[in-house]
């Protein structure tokens, strides 16, 4: 079975599969170039991929090297997943400062895709919390690379979409918790406007906020949704019994089971859900990870796969863009089963080329009906450039190179940290 | 019932016994590892240091098998370490390419030191310590490949099934002490060791499910075991073929 990423989008096969297991070993010379690692398969699109060459996968570099339990430091191989860090940490009071909406990813891909959560407002991205990391270079040299040290590795490296050499280890600093739930409070709201408001309100008070939004609804009903507040849950004196389900789509249907009707019903229902403005409380899995509750879920999609679309514009542009936005998913008639909005906090991120910056990010993901699909995207891509936003590459299978480039001014810079021997189909379609 | 508190693992860095290690570090078990690649060894003791609890106690030694007269030390510093020795695993074991074994019979003698003769070696000191001490569990990685010669890989397969012998034979003795032995038939696994095999299909097992059956088949006193179930009737097939019309077949 060749690697995919997650929507299953592009297919394309390396020459050559290399599963690495020994963290002491330099690359092999003997391997066909370009080189690119492969984590967990959880990003979408194509940083994940090549065409040539070899993809190294990192998942048999699966080992904690270090864990301070007074101290919250760890220092794991790259292939390690977060749920296997938070398997470790977790019951000694330490917890994830930033994670995305997969526990199935690795640490290599979520510092090399500086991946956000719903606590960036307060505490940033991935990267913000990692102490230490060593790259392994094609020509042999293996760089140490720090946060505070000027060279420009570490911020070439943090969201360098693993081009900037193999990452080898990653020392995080984690954050302390209390025990294993998380105390939220969920808020309906009836349109955009509400949303503004109430956003901007839970962020003063919560460490992580997400909003939910129904894509379908239209007029005065657009941008109705659910808004989630949450923080870790103080000490109780007793607290519920959490127990974990775990379901599998078992097969890839012939066509995407995500239709016109399917969302128009989910929506509808999702939106309809009892909320708790009184607050109460959940466990962090549901709380955090509520599809990897059902294993293989992008199969729903079937076999063509799906689009995610995952888009930033500046503070002041956003309440015109998201409008925008919208307007023109309802009108191509199309739809997103989880079309996910949040406001990112002011903290620059410190990669060259990490995706969240100051603004508004919406997600959406939209089955691959071919042209149909990607001419809606070329439509909201005009949105986003005219707002000064940008695309996220770790969700990313078709942006054009002006956009990538317009978006990450920084990316010739960057182009001198990249190893000469590593590439990936992202980034040779976002620099030709 | 075996208690598996203190154990040790041969070839503790081979992929299978390094997910072994780690469930049964995850189940509160001590442990003794001995692997050849220092790296390697040293990135599993971490890795089994920062899982374990505070009342478990890992080490290991860097050792290469093949070489005899280390294992009377390594056995006496691991017993040492651990205070006693409820278990042994021996996992350690290189799969020869066929036909260089056939070019070189120096080829095919090395092979045969380093999947029968080290273990033996090893069981043959380990054997008098669980035989006085009256109780505990021996388990050895053999393969499905021991259980008949085949032309695509008879060397590896007169090695395993040397060893599959040599354990029956041990086990008749142990019974008596008390002390089970048991011979492990992974069949397919998805290892480095078998990285050049296209591994699609329902043969292939991963390394954490073998490990599974290997902790269950010493905890109850297993005798023979295939982790896969299908492989016991597979290999029961593949025995009871007539020589005759085998020995046309290309397996």
């Amino acid at each position: 079975m060749m690697p995919r990423s997650w929507n299953r989008l592009p297919r394309v096969d390396p020459d050559r599969v290399e599963l690495l297991t020994n963290r002491s070993q330099p690359l092999d010379s003997n391997l066909p170039r370009p080189l690119l690692a492969y984590g967990n398969g959880r990003s979408y699109g194509d940083v994940c991929l090549t065409e040539r060459g070899t993809l190294m996968l990192t998942r048999g570099l699966d080992r904690f090297i270090d864990f301070d339990p007074n101290r919250g430091v760890l220092r794991c191989e790259a292939g390690v997943t977060l749920a296997e860090i938070l398997a470790l940490v977790v019951p000694r009071g330490w917890f994830l400062p930033s994670t995305p909406g997969t526990r199935l990813a690795t640490v290599g891909g979520a510092v090399a895709n500086d991946v956000h959560g719903k606590n960036h407002h307060a505490l940033g991205s991935f990267g913000h919390h990692v102490r230490a990391l060593e790259l392994w270079r094609s020509d042999g040299r293996v760089i140490e690379c720090y946060p505070e040290e000027g060279n420009g590795w570490f911020r070439a490296t943090i969201g360098g979409l693993g081009l900037t050499g193999l990452i080898r280890w990653v020392e995080l600093q984690l954050i302390p918790i209390q025990n294993t739930w998380m105390w939220v409070e969920s808020q309906r709201f009836a349109n955009l406007d509400e949303f503004w408001t109430l956003s901007r309100r839970a962020e003063a008070l919560w460490p992580y906020t997400v909003a939910w939004i129904d894509c379908l609804a239209k007029g005065k009903a657009q941008g109705r949704g659910i808004l989630l507040a949450g923080q870790h849950a103080a000490a109780q004196a007793e607290l519920p019994v959490f127990k974990e389900g775990s379901k599998r789509m078992l097969f890839d249907p012939p066509f995407s089971l995500v239709n016109g009707l399917s969302l128009r019903v989910f929506n509808a229902l999702y939106y309809r859900q009892s909320v708790k403005p009184q607050g109460g409380l959940s466990h962090y899995v549901p709380y955090f990870y509520p599809l990897d509750a059902i294993q293989d879920w992008n199969r729903i999609y079937g076999r063509s796969g799906f689009y995610q679309y995952q888009c930033v514009v500046p503070p002041r542009e956003a309440e015109a863009a998201i409008p925008a936005l919208l307007d023109t998913i309802t009108r191509h008639g199309e739809g997103s089963f989880l079309a996910v909005l949040k406001t990112f906090g002011p903290m620059p991120s410190l990669g060259m080329l990490s995706f969240p910056r100051p603004g508004t990010t919406l997600a959406l993901d939209f089955p691959n009906r071919g042209d149909k699909t990607r001419r809606l995207l070329d439509k909201l891509d005009a949105i986003v450039r005219e707002a000064g936003g940008t695309l996220y590459p770790g969700k990313d299978a078709r942006m054009p190179a002006s956009l990538f480039q317009s978006g990450y001014p920084e990316w010739e810079a960057f182009k001198d940290y990249v190893d000469p021997d590593f590439s990936s189909r992202f980034w040779q379609r976002v620099t030709s | 019932m075996n208690s598996l508190k203190r154990v040790i693992l041969f070839g503790a860095t081979s992929a299978i016994a390094e997910q072994t290690a780690r469930q049964l570090v995850a189940q509160g078990a001590s442990l003794y590892c001995v692997g050849r690649n220092p790296d390697k060894l040293t990135a599993l003791i971490d890795d089994l240091k920062v899982r374990a609890g505070s009342q478990q106690c890992i080490d290991g030694c860097v050792a290469d098998l093949v070489d005899h007269s280390r294992h009377e030390h390594l056995i006496n510093d691991a017993t040492h370490v651990l205070g006693e020795v409820d278990g042994v695993l021996i996992a350690h074991g290189t799969l020869p390419v066929q036909q260089a074994c056939e070019a070189d019979v120096a080829m095919t003698r090395k092979e045969i030191e380093t999947n029968a003769l080290s273990v033996i070696s090893l069981l043959t000191l380990l054997a008098n310590l669980f035989e006085q001490q009256q109780r505990g569990v021996i388990a050895v990685i053999s393969s499905v490949a021991g259980d008949r010669g085949r032309q695509s890989n008879y060397v590896y397969g007169a090695a395993k099934g040397m060893l599959t012998l040599f354990l029956q034979g041990l086990r008749n003795r142990l019974a008596k002490a008390n002390v089970d032995v048991v011979t492990i038939k992974p069949g397919f696994v998805d290892t480095p060791m078998t990285a050049d095999f296209n591994k699609a299909g329902p043969l292939w097992a991963k390394p954490d499910q073998v490990a599974k059956g290997i902790i269950k088949a010493m905890q109850r006193g297993k005798d023979e075991v295939y982790i896969l179930w299908f492989w016991r009737w597979i290999m029961l097939f593949i025995r009871h073929i007539p020589e005759s019309f085998f020995k046309r077949m290309t397996l």
